[in-house]
């Protein structure tokens, strides 16, 4: 607790938007600007919010040989189909561990002569020597420290982000692409973690204020902190590394199965070599003893984090994320329940402040993704 | 007007004693989504959790200043609860009756609090 907190590149830029800045994952990161939480979440979903996502980490693996062998190292560390990412293409993996948990979970491109993963902060130092441990042979590993990380998300993402850089705009949903720009060489992918359309870009580190401001200097561009950033993930049904899911909780359990692709399962033609092979794969064939649901409570009082749920009278789970959607103007949650009580429409308590409260099971997301495939 | 270090504000009228957040309170809560507040005709101590003031981030208690019976809950706030931005001195919570209004005095003076959160 006694380390000192790491500052953004932009720490400044964010102090002068009038940033309420609070320790997260061993940064001093913006939780809000001016604005609000509220009003921050909603010009998102209507135009444009710029998150400065600059604490996570960015792993570059170079291959020692070749990329058709290091994607075959990555599938001994992450369970999905590695091999079959097309160039200039990206996938959401985790990587496991031998119990079956989820070390960490990121976004992993396939950028032709090298490999990009963009990782949890909270877990990018695991990640780099989890790497390290078990892929030494097989790539060059190094964690880039010289460029910032934002995130341009919403229905104008696309027009402001191609009004200064024009290739952004033939990019499709999960693209990865390196592209020279008037601020050096951005690393760009069409994706994020709001449940919209955007982009998340890589830029080099002495070019990133430029680059930020020109996107705020766009009227539909606002800045958005990590308030807004977990109410959008939430509605959008989005896991949080550190909430939903952990080293307790396996692919299944949270309803990752999406993330093994046929290819690693059983009958496939690469099945399992994995971390947890045997439980994550015996549990996508016969299913887990609890899983992640949506939880709507009923009234306006947010069910949080630690929320113990109830069904006739039993305890039956925990929420594991909880709060206040914005756009869906209610609160809602994801928790664990057995997969009996896991049904749309299933009638759960919550204990909130010692009083059982209605909750309802739902099917996620709160609000329906608008990703441009 | 008087202020606790709990980042409530305090205004007699006779016997019955009117409490509420400060806007120092409401900005650092940010957006407010819910209040819960207490049933009218309820007797607090001192220190006592009555209500809770939900943000999109967090939930926080708030406290009863004094000790009396509540007499009067701000309803508005349970159908809008934005009104605790918009207006935090004005988006009085509950109303206590106390038996010496003079109690008020203990409590930190408008310029007392001021110093405290600048």
């Amino acid at each position: 607790m006694s380390e000192a907190l790491l500052t953004l590149r932009l720490d400044d830029l964010h102090r002068e938007l009038g940033a309420r800045m609070v320790p997260f994952a061993g940064y001093s990161m913006p939780v809000q600007y001016p604005a609000g939480v509220m009003k921050e979440h909603l010009a998102t979903r209507a135009s444009a919010g710029l998150f400065d996502v600059s604490h996570m980490g960015q792993i570059v693996l170079r291959p020692k040989s070749d990329m058709a062998a290091l994607a075959l190292a990555l599938e001994t560390v992450i369970p999905a189909d590695v091999a079959g990412l097309k160039e200039g293409r990206q996938r959401y993996g985790i990587f496991t561990d031998d119990s079956g948990g989820i070390l960490d979970d990121f976004m992993f491109a396939n950028r032709g002569d090298h490999f990009l993963l963009v990782v949890n902060a909270s877990r990018k130092h695991d990640d780099l020597a989890h790497l390290q441990a078990h892929l030494a042979d097989a790539a060059d590993i190094a964690m880039i420290g010289d460029r910032c990380l934002f995130a341009l998300q919403g229905p104008q993402a696309e027009a402001v982000l191609a009004a200064l850089v024009p290739a952004a705009a033939a990019m499709k949903f999960m693209d990865s692409h390196v592209v020279a720009s008037d601020w050096g060489e951005l690393w760009i992918s069409r994706s994020g973690y709001t449940g919209e359309d955007g982009y998340e870009i890589s830029v080099p580190g002495d070019h990133a204020e430029a680059f930020a401001r020109a996107l705020l200097a766009d009227d539909r561009v606002s800045p958005v902190g990590l308030g807004a950033r977990d109410s959008l993930r939430l509605e959008a049904g989005l896991c949080l590394y550190g909430n939903d899911i952990d080293t307790t909780v396996s692919p299944s359990e949270a309803g990752l199965n999406w993330a093994i692709q046929k290819v690693r399962r059983k009958g496939g033609a690469r099945e399992g070599g994995f971390p947890g092979a045997g439980r994550i794969l015996r549990e996508i064939e016969e299913g887990p003893s609890r899983i992640r649901v949506g939880l709507s409570p009923e009234g306006r009082a947010p069910m949080r984090e630690g929320t113990v749920l109830f069904h006739d009278g039993t305890e039956v789970g925990r929420i594991t994320s909880g709060g206040f959607g914005p756009s869906i103007e209610a609160p809602m949650a994801m928790g664990f329940v057995p997969p009996a009580l896991s049904a749309p429409g299933t009638a759960l308590e919550g204990e909130v402040r010692t009083r059982r409260l209605p909750v309802t099971v739902v099917t996620l997301p709160f609000h329906t993704p608008t990703y441009k495939r | 007007m008087r202020f606790t270090e709990d980042h409530e504000w305090l205004q007699a009228e006779g016997d019955v004693v009117t409490v509420g957040i400060t806007t120092h309170a409401a900005e650092q809560l940010g957006d407010v989504v819910f209040v819960e507040l207490p049933d009218a005709g309820r007797d607090c101590d001192a220190g006592d959790a009555v209500a809770v003031v939900e943000s999109v981030k967090a939930a926080s208690d708030i406290f009863a200043p004094v000790a009396g019976e509540i007499v009067e809950v701000n309803e508005a706030l349970a159908d809008n609860p934005g009104l605790v931005n918009e207006d935090a001195m004005a988006a009085w919570f509950f109303r206590i009756r106390v038996a010496d209004a003079s109690i008020i005095d203990g409590f930190l003076t408008e310029d007392a609090y001021k110093a405290l959160v600048e």
